[in-house]
């Protein structure tokens, strides 16, 4: 079994920032001991007021797509109707475990951060909806708020189910009004017509932690760590080439050999996520822990995840493995994501296994250039992104495949999958 | 009083979308304008993502109409 719980994980910080770790505490705060560190809830006492500070700050959405959140925050609160203010904390992504453990060790600055963008954008609801099986801490925050009377805005939990998609926002408003959690298409967006068509504000429950921050310290404080063009820290799930997982809390722009000083020799790394993208171990080992660099070579954040993929692994096997999770995961409302994906993936299977046929490489290419774009969400674009870039940087192992070789010693899966996912390669087909 | 061709004009140029989760893949489309829209090999709707040009844009509605799926639109820019 390769899932682990956020029980097992350990938290890190890098010791060379000063000031770190901002969110996570050694062990789990109840609401004395985050009192006790950060005091009281800020309100500003008026809707919009936090606004000004959120955009000096220069926070950016922490759930993926790295959205300027004072952005939302100001569309929302401009938005007709009284808006539902929504803390994303699904984390929907099979590999990153890091809102798992903010919940459980710091759950009152998510809430707090709750309250607040709840305020700032004038909100009449507020929803936590969190994966099934979440840690209980987190609702023994809410328990231990409303026992002291902290919060202004009552809170109700909504369950997301264990799916990928689970976590995209428009699946999530689905859920919420009582649907299934399947990705809806087109226009207005949920800032404007969310749940129950009130505009919606959907924050990642890390982003809300940076904001409870923020709405205390003032945007210079949050500015102190981090790049110019990406202040702050993040939270990052860490895999090291030996399969130990590691959240660490690092300041956006940290190199990322600091993170994985064994990276120079591995063989590749997983940025991202599993809408992510591989990178060859040597050009990772230059990088940092940023968009601007990241994207600069073709990848970038996503949710967090970093992997560092040993040496003695067949990288193909690994795409292969998650290909075919994903394609399973495909909603399949879309002809072309429901057509193209399983198709993509057993093009991948054959890849990752002896001697496959020469088109099949060009196969997977054309299907990969066919699903770009043609969903109501960005499910087929991330698959794609995931298994181009696996094809690019494992190409040396393809060569070997179609000779009949696969380099790795080690068959045993690497990348977390959530169980009952087939462990290996020849599962498929 | 502005009629409509010149309201189109001043609105802009329009472009055909599709929304993937309503369509069911009857390849009507491809059949009706052939110049803007082609099908996948699995009979899905390939789109022109470019504007519809103004000789076109008659057959481009005739063709939003005649979608069973109501899964096609014009929208501008
Ligand atoms: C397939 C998919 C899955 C997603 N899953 C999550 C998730 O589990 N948690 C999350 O916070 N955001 C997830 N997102 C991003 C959300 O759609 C949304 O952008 C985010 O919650 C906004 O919060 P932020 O701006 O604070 O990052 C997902 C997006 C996609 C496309
Ligand atoms: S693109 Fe794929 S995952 Fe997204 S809604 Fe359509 S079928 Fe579902
Ligand atoms: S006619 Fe409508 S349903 Fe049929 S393929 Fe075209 S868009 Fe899809």
């Amino acid at each position: 079994m390769t899932a682990v719980t956020a029980e097992d994980r350990t938290a890190r910080t890098d010791p060379r920032t000063p000031g770190l770790p901002r969110l996570l505490p050694r062990t789990p705060e109840d609401l004395r001991a985050h009192l006790a560190r950060h005091g009281r809830l800020p309100y500003r006492g008026h809707p919009g007021l936090l606004i000004g500070d959120v955009k000096a700050a220069g926070l950016t959405g922490r759930g993926g797509a790295a959205f300027p959140t004072y952005r939302k925050l100001a569309v929302v609160a401009q938005a007709r109707g009284r808006p539902v203010a929504i803390a994303n904390g699904a984390e929907s992504e099979p590999a990153s475990h890091k809102d798992a453990l903010l919940l459980r060790t710091a759950p009152h600055l998510v809430l707090d951060g709750l309250q607040l963008a709840a305020e700032a954008v004038g909100a009449a609801e507020a929803r936590l909806y969190l994966h099934r099986g979440a840690s209980h801490e987190v609702l023994r925050a809410l328990a231990e708020r409303a026992a002291a009377g902290t919060d202004r805005l009552e809170v109700t939990v909504a369950e997301a189910p264990p799916r990928f998609l689970a976590g995209q926002e428009t699946a999530l408003v689905s859920r919420i009004d009582g649907g299934p959690a399947l990705p809806r298409f087109g226009l207005p967006r949920v800032s404007e017509r969310g749940v129950g068509g009130a505009p919606t504000l959907v924050q990642n429950v890390e982003t809300l932690a940076h904001i409870a921050l923020i709405a205390r310290y003032g945007p210079r404080w949050f500015r102190a760590a981090g790049t110019a063009a990406e202040p702050g820290t993040m939270l990052a799930t860490v895999y090291r080439p030996d399969g130990q997982c590691t959240v660490f809390e690092a300041a956006i722009g940290t190199p990322l050999r600091d993170m994985l000083p064994d990276l120079a020799g591995t063989q590749a790394l997983l940025a991202g996520g599993f809408h992510g993208t591989w990178l060859a171990a040597p050009r990772a080992a230059q990088l940092t822990l940023d968009n601007e660099t990241l994207r600069r070579h073709g990848a970038s954040l996503g949710a967090g995840v970093l992997a560092a993929l040993p040496p003695d692994r067949c990288g193909l096997g690994e795409a292969a493995r998650v290909a075919r999770y994903l394609a399973a995961e495909s909603a399949g409302q879309c002809g072309p994501c429901f057509n193209g994906l399983p198709r993509i993936a057993a093009a991948m299977a054959e890849l990752a296994g002896p001697k496959p046929r020469s088109r099949t490489r060009q196969d997977a290419e054309r299907w990969a250039a066919l699903v770009t774009g043609r969903g109501a969400c960005h499910h087929p674009d991330g698959t794609v992104q995931f298994v181009r870039s696996a094809l690019t940087v494992f190409a040396p192992e393809l060569d070997a495949h179609q000779r009949g070789r696969c380099s790795a010693s080690n068959r045993r899966p690497f990348l977390p999958l959530p169980d009952g996912m087939p462990a290996t390669e020849e599962d498929w087909v | 009083m502005v009629d409509y061709q010149t309201r189109r004009a001043a609105a802009g140029s329009q472009t055909l979308r599709v929304n993937p989760i309503a369509c069911t893949g009857h390849g009507v489309c491809a059949e009706l304008l052939p110049e803007l829209i082609s099908a996948d090999e699995w009979g899905y709707p390939i789109i022109d993502p470019r504007p519809v040009p103004p000789a076109l844009e008659a057959e481009a509605r005739k063709t939003v109409a005649a979608c069973p799926a109501l899964a096609l639109r014009l929208v501008r820019g």
